[in-house]
């Protein structure tokens, strides 16, 4: 395994009274695939969400126990800064209602990136690393609405990459897309995997096996089992990942 | 079977509903052609261009006009800054789900008083302190309308989609700069709905302004105007009708403010079309 670049120790979480996460602690290794799989409601995307801090935005939560990016406890450092490096594709499309150019630009200049030459270098450079280049490159001033579902996500994963960040944290990013999209999701994600550390949610379990170098089992709240995806969906090491991933129950 | 005596009273009922559809259109058809007729035939351009003279005997209501455009221009520039603000804090920033509770139920009921008491209000309020002027009516109409803007823009707030916010703050984009960049820009029809519906009212005052702007027609500039009393349209109807018995005058501003609000209404209706057309892509 490469050097991990987040480290998790020993994290709960409350949502009010009902506690989603119990006591995770996991290592994040950099320039590689961590697929979370588990049932629906174990807390996969409460894992996903901690990791950037999009917990914030819920009323009501509570965290305790250490989660640390490059070494950095994350509760201790700027939460817009920590956001700029580990970033974030969501399971539905979410583009803004705003030209496909503007899509990408928001991110750069959020962090006061004003150049329009170096504006235009991003947003090409970004387009180009999320496979949408070629599709998009004649209509960048036309509202990225206007997109069908596949290229609305790529789009969305080329957001996130015009910040330039060192993590990127995907929840189901092709649950909404049909098979052809989704087969070219996964095609730009192994292909991102040599610059980026890729963290994704899914419910596909062959998904996992095709893309992921290791995986997370979580059960209600619980993390089962994470090993390297093969030895997990080979070898399972707890009896309930091999009820879970030979289909006997979620 | 439908007995005869259900049939007849089926056949009222629906007669009866026919009857209250008809008279409603008839009166409002009534009411429009009958201020058009009276009122058309009395508007010269000599009417709208100049003041009036107690020298020549000469009638004008362009300071009445202009006085009206002060009025609404004053009033919008205080209070869609006031109510957008005020939206954007109780939907975006407060954190007391009571405190949004109780201005929200304020606002409703600030929305059902009487103007002739905003009137009294305000008199207290700005006249008391700057005079009986425009500045003070349109002040006066600033708390009138402030529940307007503000319920308007909340509730255009609210639909916009959680996942834009989402989104941006994923980005590291601060509070203020998602609340600029996407989420202003998503109620900007709720504010305009909230404008037209307030300049409707606007126009449509006469109670509060009575009170606190005066009725004078002397010619001014914005500023001037603003700081002098004066009389807007619906003002100037009432004193024309009532002290001057100029009933040739009152027509034909009431024809001038019926053509206004049924415009009004009609942009009201254009935007809530166009804004759904462009939230359907
Ligand atoms: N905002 C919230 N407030 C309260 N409870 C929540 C909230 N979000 C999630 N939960 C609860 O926390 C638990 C974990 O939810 P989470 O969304 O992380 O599951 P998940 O594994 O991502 O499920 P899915 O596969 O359906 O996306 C669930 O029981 C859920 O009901
Ligand atoms: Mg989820």
């Amino acid at each position: 395994m490469n050097r991990p670049v987040i480290t998790v120790n020993g994290l709960n979480l409350w949502y009010g009274q009902t506690q989603a996460l119990k006591n995770i602690s996991l290592d994040i290794p950099e320039k590689s695939i961590t697929a979370l799989i588990g049932p629906s409601g174990c807390g996969k995307s409460t894992f996903l969400k901690t990791l950037n801090r999009m917990n914030d935005l819920v009323p009501g939560v509570r965290i305790t126990g250490s989660v640390c990016y490059e070494g950095q406890d994350i509760f201790e450092t700027n939460v817009n800064q920590l956001r700029k490096e580990v970033g974030m594709v969501f399971q539905k499309p979410n583009p803004f209602p705003m030209s496909i150019y503007n899509n990408i630009a928001y991110g750069p200049r959020t962090h006061g990136i004003t150049n329009r030459q170096e504006l235009d270098e991003i947003v090409e450079k970004a387009l180009r690393g999320a496979a949408i280049w070629d599709e998009v490159k004649d209509r960048l001033k036309k509202n990225a609405l206007g997109l069908s579902g596949g290229p609305q996500q790529r789009l969305c994963i080329a957001r996130a990459l015009a910040v330039q960040p060192k993590v990127l944290l995907m929840d189901e990013p092709t649950s909404a897309l049909d098979p052809i999209a989704t087969s070219r999701i996964e095609d730009l994600v192994m292909e991102l995997k040599s610059q980026y550390t890729i963290v994704i949610v899914t419910h596909n379990m062959q998904q996992a096996v095709r893309i992921s170098d290791q995986t997370a089992f979580f059960l209600l709240g619980d993390l089962v089992e994470y090993a390297e995806t093969e030895k997990l969906f080979s070898q399972p090491g707890d009896k309930r990942t091999e009820e879970y991933i030979t289909g006997r129950f979620g | 079977m439908i007995s005869n005596r259900r049939r007849l009273f089926l056949w009222t009922v629906r007669g009866g509903m026919y009857l209250a559809a008809a008279l409603t259109g008839i009166l409002t058809l009534f009411l429009v052609g009958y201020v058009m007729a009276k009122g058309i035939p009395n508007i010269t351009w000599q009417l709208i261009s100049t003041k009036p003279s107690y020298l020549s005997g000469n009638i004008g209501i362009l300071p009445d006009i202009l006085n009206t455009l002060y009025v609404v221009i004053a009033s919008l520039a205080i209070v869609l800054p006031l109510g957008v603000g005020a939206a954007v804090y109780l939907t975006e920033y407060a954190s007391s789900k009571r405190l949004v509770g109780v201005i929200e139920y304020a606002a409703e009921a600030l929305s059902g008083i009487p103007s002739i008491i905003y009137g009294l209000v305000g008199m207290l309020m700005f006249s008391n302190n700057f005079g009986t002027c425009l500045l003070s009516g349109a002040l006066t109409l600033v708390i009138m309308n402030l529940p307007t803007i503000m319920r308007n823009t909340q509730e255009s707030l609210k639909t916009v989609p959680q996942a834009y916010r989402e989104g941006a703050f994923g980005l590291g984009a601060g509070k203020w700069r998602v609340v600029r960049t996407v989420v202003l820009p998503g109620c900007i029809d709720g504010v305009l709905t909230g404008c037209i519906l307030s300049v409707g009212r606007i126009l449509g005052e006469s109670a509060a302004l009575l009170f606190t702007a005066g009725f004078a027609h002397a010619l001014n500039g914005f500023w001037d105007g603003l700081s002098s009393a004066g009389a807007t349209l619906t003002v100037a109807l009432y004193v024309y009708a009532k002290e001057q018995g100029e009933f040739g005058v009152a027509f034909a501003i009431a024809a001038i403010l019926m053509v206004l609000s049924l415009l009004i209404n009609l942009a009201a209706v254009l935007v809530t079309k166009y804004f759904q057309r462009r939230n359907a892509v």
